[in-house]
């Protein structure tokens, strides 16, 4: 059983009025990739500040491999911190740089030449020891950055939106370094993004934050397919999202009424009740889309709306009732017709892939 | 539209400097163009002395000023929006008031039975009182004062423009308060100091009020010289030669900043 390596119980940081942070407790174990994910403005670079030291909380306890640390100034938590400005000294080369920890932990010159090395070959950024920053690429620098971070083997490491500055090609190829990074160093990282496909491939355990408060916290595919409101279904990955009245419960599943014509068939559960008003989401990769009618429950007619072609999927707007239009995913593997706008189709979908919120 | 600012320009600038080098170039003997005056100004040793001491007590000024400007800006970036506000009034409320004014009160603190002397007489600190004017002691602190907000604002400029992101990460990677500024926060207000620098060393070449009055005869810059000969001995070819050199230590000391700096970092 692992060791709490960062533990938040009942912290909240408020700055005047406003509530930054809402009695957020996570517990977060030593090896483990967490990251907090949430829209702008949701806490979760608080939370960051609060675990680095640079504020306060207002209430509530934070413990780095168990010690409380209150009372403990930033330079002596023995923390990693990479900032999405990257935060490099710019009147220093890339090399006194990474070497800046190390010299201010007195250590030798030739051991700090040695590590430097090290954490610069880490990140494949060896050779480039005398340029300065400004003389590097966003991604060159980020790489820099991280170097700096993890050359004095700090016991955590903290992400804040490392790689929002990066164009989306150069930001995948780093989510991939820095993943297997990670786990080839052990080392416990919070990682904070905005980014949900980011926290998705990252991520052994992802925190939705919205508005300050902790709203979900679990492996990416527990979040995925079972979330805990209709905001992190929403927020994690794409879905439909219609509002029902149950009207009947029978045989260990219930029908709810989106509109007229239009009833959806779903298990049972404890949000049913005739007459309840409910939010239902669906994965647009969970309806299957045909040119003639299914077989099997919750079967609607539709007509295509729009079709948009990714490459790997393709996605259609489809509407279903008037004032409900839904959106379908579905993989290309080479079908050469694909659904035209105005077409009329099908659509089906299993109970069980319906998820419904009070 | 450049137009009438071209203008302008010409006619209050170019105009009368233009003047002021064709003044430096006459008075030589036989009534023609020459460089006469200036012989007369680099090959007298009196007159050398005078430009070494302007140099010199420009160069105090300067450091000191630098000294104690450095404190004050670093404590404007760090104090709240009111008290900011506060000391910005204090630094920029002598800037308003005459020179001359400010010139004459420190003959009132600093002369032989003036307020400094007689207070530190009264706590029994020191029995003679100090001579702290008519001589370069006196000069520098007054021009020091008086040049003061020269430095405080470039310096503060340039310290407010530090990405706080810096002082932060070397805080996270362990650098206590001395290593953070040493390390980040100092190296980086460089420019805005070397900028400071400039500004209070190039006025302080030209001053003539107040090492006029704090120095009396004993201290001569060579602003005074240009207005002695000015105004006592109508040399005026001389004195345009003085002011011309003058002219062109300051123009290389400002296009060396340049180079080596960029001109922009004086308005940081």
């Amino acid at each position: 059983m692992s060791r709490s390596a960062v533990t938040l119980v009942g912290v909240s940081k408020a700055y005047g009025r406003t509530v930054a942070l809402n009695n957020v407790s996570l517990d977060v174990a030593e090896g483990e990739f967490v990251t907090l994910l949430g829209p702008s403005g949701s806490g979760k670079t608080t939370t960051l500040m609060l675990i680095a030291g640079f504020e306060r909380p207002t209430s509530g306890e934070i413990l780095i491999r168990g010690e409380s640390v209150v009372a403990q100034p930033p330079e002596k938590r023995d923390i990693g911190m990479v900032f999405q400005s990257y935060a490099l000294f710019p009147h220093m080369t890339v090399f006194d740089n990474v070497a800046f920890p190390l010299r201010t932990r007195r250590l030798a010159g030739s051991e700090v030449t040695r590590r430097a090395g090290q954490s610069l070959e880490a990140v494949r950024m060896s050779g480039l020891d005398g340029r300065y920053p400004r003389q590097l690429s966003g991604g060159q620098q980020q790489r820099i950055a991280l170097a700096r971070a993890l050359v004095y083997r700090p016991s955590l490491l903290l992400m804040d939106e490392p790689l929002g500055a990066l164009d989306k090609k150069l930001r995948e190829e780093m989510q991939g370094e820095l993943k297997s990074l990670q786990r080839e160093l052990g080392i416990t990282t919070l990682y904070v993004t905005h980014d949900q496909q980011e926290a998705l491939a990252l991520s052994d355990r992802i925190a939705i934050v919205n508005g300050g408060d902790l709203v979900q916290v679990g492996a990416p595919l527990e979040l995925y397919e079972r979330p805990a409101t209709d905001f992190v279904a929403g927020f994690l990955g794409d879905v439909n999202l219609v509002d029902g009245v149950v009207v009947e419960i029978a045989g260990g599943s219930g029908r709810i009424r989106i509109t007229e014509g239009l009833d959806v068939s779903t298990p049972e559960g404890p949000a049913l009740a005739v007459g309840k008003r409910v939010r239902l989401t669906i994965r647009p990769e969970r309806l299957e889309i045909t040119a003639t009618e299914p077989a099997g429950p919750n079967g609607w007619r539709g007509r295509v709306r729009e079709v948009a072609f990714y490459g790997e999927l393709v996605r259609y707007g489809v509407d279903v009732a008037p004032g409900v239009v839904l959106k379908v995913s579905r993989p290309f593997r080479g079908q050469e017709t694909l659904f035209v706008a105005g077409q009329e189709i099908w659509l089906a979908s299993r109970p069980h892939d319906w998820r419904l919120f009070a | 539209m450049v137009g009438p600012a071209l203008v302008l320009l010409i006619a209050i600038y170019l105009y009368p400097l233009a003047r002021l080098i064709l003044l430096s170039l006459t008075g030589g003997a036989g009534g023609g163009l020459g460089f006469d005056a200036y012989h007369r100004f680099l090959e007298s040793s009196v007159y050398l002395a005078v430009l070494l001491r302007t140099f010199r007590i420009s160069l105090m000024v300067t450091v000191v000023c630098l000294v104690a400007a450095y404190p004050v800006s670093y404590v404007l970036t760090r104090v709240g929006a009111v008290a900011l506000r506060i000391i910005m009034v204090l630094v920029l409320l002598p800037l308003w008031t005459s020179i001359l004014v400010r010139t004459y009160a420190w003959m009132v603190l600093l002369q032989a039975n003036g307020v400094l002397n007689n207070l530190l007489r009264r706590l029994h600190v020191i029995d003679e009182p100090l001579r702290l004017m008519y001589n370069e002691t006196g000069v520098v602190i007054g021009m020091a004062q008086v040049l003061l907000p020269f430095a405080i604002l470039p310096i503060y400029a340039s310290l407010r423009n530090i990405d706080p992101r810096l002082p932060a990460a070397a805080q996270v990677m362990g650098a206590g308060p001395w290593r953070r500024f040493r390390s980040v926060t100092l190296p980086l207000s460089l420019p805005g100091v070397a900028a400071a620098g400039l500004l209070v060393f190039v006025q302080a070449l030209g001053f003539f009020i107040t090492p006029a009055l704090l120095g009396g005869s004993r201290v001569i810059t060579l602003a005074m010289v240009i207005e002695t000969q000015v105004v006592d001995l109508l040399d005026w070819s001389l004195a345009s030669a003085v002011a011309m050199v003058l002219l062109v230590v300051t123009v290389v000391l400002v296009i060396g900043f340049d180079r080596l700096l960029g001109l922009d970092k004086v308005w940081v």
